[in-house]
């Protein structure tokens, strides 16, 4: 045989072995469906996380580069004097847009947006104060000159309360670091339970085959000769995981699309559900093959050496 | 070809099997090995066959000294010798064919000539007509011809037989027995465990006696 000769055969051997695990999977179909709808949920749980944090980091990035300030008025203040304070405001060098709402439209805002319209009708007074909404000029990124206009803001006579709107914005964006982190902790634990699962059931299906091990190991067959079909089990465990996964999370994702749809409406459709789709199609099965073949590696390696010819 | 020197065996139990035995077998001779149960029949075919180490002393097997050979190398060693159980220790789920081309596919050889050897194995020990069977349709004699197309389907030089006749009855037997004549005939080197003292002692070959480890006097 020459040397291209082998390779084919090599590669044939190889292609034989896939087909025929994938064959022994489908010959036990209730422990295989089993087994791998562990691992689908498994890798889903951190997926299906990761794509939240990601949405939520979408939406909190498109204020990123905002500098907003809220400035409530006292209540003596009125239209007139309001509007006057606005333009005045204009012109700082550091202020770049202001926008005036009197008290009254901040009511019929609030009015629209929370829908609590018959209950604010019974009010005896206007709860609300008229705000003056104050966007930063565009150099001023730095925190501490907002913080500096911040306070300038905060000591005139007229304004009650000067906010940062960008503040929960930032808290916002902490939580959902703390969440990132958390949601990665999440994932390898559950990935160590995978190449766990995937462990036990290769382990499993080594002692089942320990008289066809000892049988191969006395006609000459090699280690990688006998390791070979349970690195294939374990690769479509992990790859039909996978898929389970990636199905698994597409569901979920379009049952719960609608009333985040209907909310984004609400907010004039500032965001929208980011599903990452194509890339968690790809990443799914290929995490889930990267663990099933470590996983029956690992399994092998312990077990295969114990099963000598006696 | 099969070249025993001054070998121990010694088992973890402190249990002597093999106490300095030497002997020699030619290229391409037939010999039997005999002696009581557990005077070390089975240990001295494991050494040949690598499923054991020596304790002590240099087992040399076609001119390779097993007691310096890596564990990596041990597969491609066992592919030249072709072993035969009492038990056939056949593959119970697969077919005759796939039991037969089972080191074929070991070494790599392409399909259609596994296809070949397979059938050309089988026609020998003449089965040829049983390769769908599974082994558990055939009695057993037949699956001890299996097992036996199976140890020599990759043509090795030397072939091994632990009680190879153990379970079958006397006519059985003797046709199992030409089978291996047959071989040795092509240049194949045999070497047979046995206690069937009748059939052995009307073959004309020579034999190798154990007691207690030792080459009895």
């Amino acid at each position: 045989m020459d040397i291209v000769d082998r390779f084919k055969n090599y590669l044939l051997r190889h292609v034989q072995v896939m087909l025929a695990s994938l064959g022994d999977l489908w010959r036990h179909p209730l422990a295989s469906i089993m087994t791998i709808v562990v691992i689908g949920i498994a890798l889903a749980l951190p997926a299906g996380l990761l794509v939240m944090l990601t949405n939520v980091a979408q939406i909190s990035g498109q204020w990123q580069d905002s500098h907003q300030i809220s400035l409530f008025l006292n209540d003596e203040v009125g239209d007139t004097r309001g509007q006057q304070l606005a333009e005045q405001l204009l012109s700082w060098p550091d202020i770049s847009a202001v926008e005036f709402k009197s008290s009254s439209e901040s009511l019929e805002e609030f009015r629209e947006l929370s829908g609590l319209g018959s209950m604010l009708d019974n009010l005896p007074k206007n709860p609300l104060p008229a705000v003056i909404i104050v966007q930063a000029a565009d150099d001023f990124s730095e925190t501490e000159n907002i913080e500096d206009l911040l306070e300038r803001l905060a000591r005139m006579q007229d304004i009650e309360l000067a906010q940062l709107d960008m503040q929960w914005l930032q808290r916002l964006r902490s939580l959902n670091q703390t969440a990132q982190r958390a949601v990665q902790i999440l994932a390898a634990l559950l990935s160590i339970s995978v190449l766990l699962v995937i462990g036990n059931t290769i382990r499993l299906s080594i002692l089942n085959r320990q008289a066809e091990i000892r049988v191969i190991k006395l006609v000459g067959g090699t280690n990688a000769f006998v390791r070979r079909p349970f690195l294939y089990t374990g690769f479509w465990y992990g790859f039909l995981g996978g898929v389970v996964a990636w199905l698994t999370l597409l569901t979920s994702l379009a049952v719960i699309s609608g009333p985040i749809n209907a909310l984004a409406s609400q907010y004039d459709n500032v965001f929208s559900l980011q599903w990452l789709a194509g890339e968690l199609f790809l990443a799914l099965p290929l995490i889930g093959v990267l663990l099933g073949v470590l996983g029956a590696w690992l399994a092998v390696g312990k077990h295969l050496n114990a099963i000598e010819p006696n | 070809m099969i070249n025993f020197n001054q070998v121990y065996k010694r088992y973890p139990n402190q249990h002597e099997a093999l106490s300095g035995l030497s002997f020699h077998l030619e290229r391409g001779e037939m010999a039997f090995l005999t002696g009581h149960s557990g005077a070390g029949k089975s240990t001295l075919l494991k050494l040949i066959a690598l499923i054991e180490r020596s304790t002590h002393g240099q087992v040399i097997i076609n001119n390779q000294n097993l007691g310096r050979m890596p564990r990596w190398k041990v597969p491609y060693y066992r592919r030249m010798i072709g072993l035969v159980f009492q038990d056939h220790n056949l593959l119970h789920d697969r077919t005759v064919f796939d039991n037969v081309a089972l080191p074929l596919i070991i070494s790599g050889e392409n399909h259609r000539e596994i296809g070949r050897r397979v059938r050309a194995a089988l026609d020998k020990v003449g089965l040829l007509g049983k390769e769908r069977n599974l082994p558990i349709a055939l009695s057993g004699g037949e699956q001890q011809r299996v097992g036996i197309a199976r140890a020599v389907v990759n043509r090795p030089p030397i072939l091994l037989a632990d009680e190879p006749t153990g379970n079958l009855d006397p006519e059985l037997s003797q046709e199992i027995m030409q089978l291996f004549e047959q071989f040795n005939q092509v240049g194949v080197t045999v070497f047979i465990a046995s206690h069937d003292h009748d059939l052995i002692s009307r073959m004309p070959y020579r034999r190798i006696v154990l007691q207690n480890g030792r080459l009895a006097e």
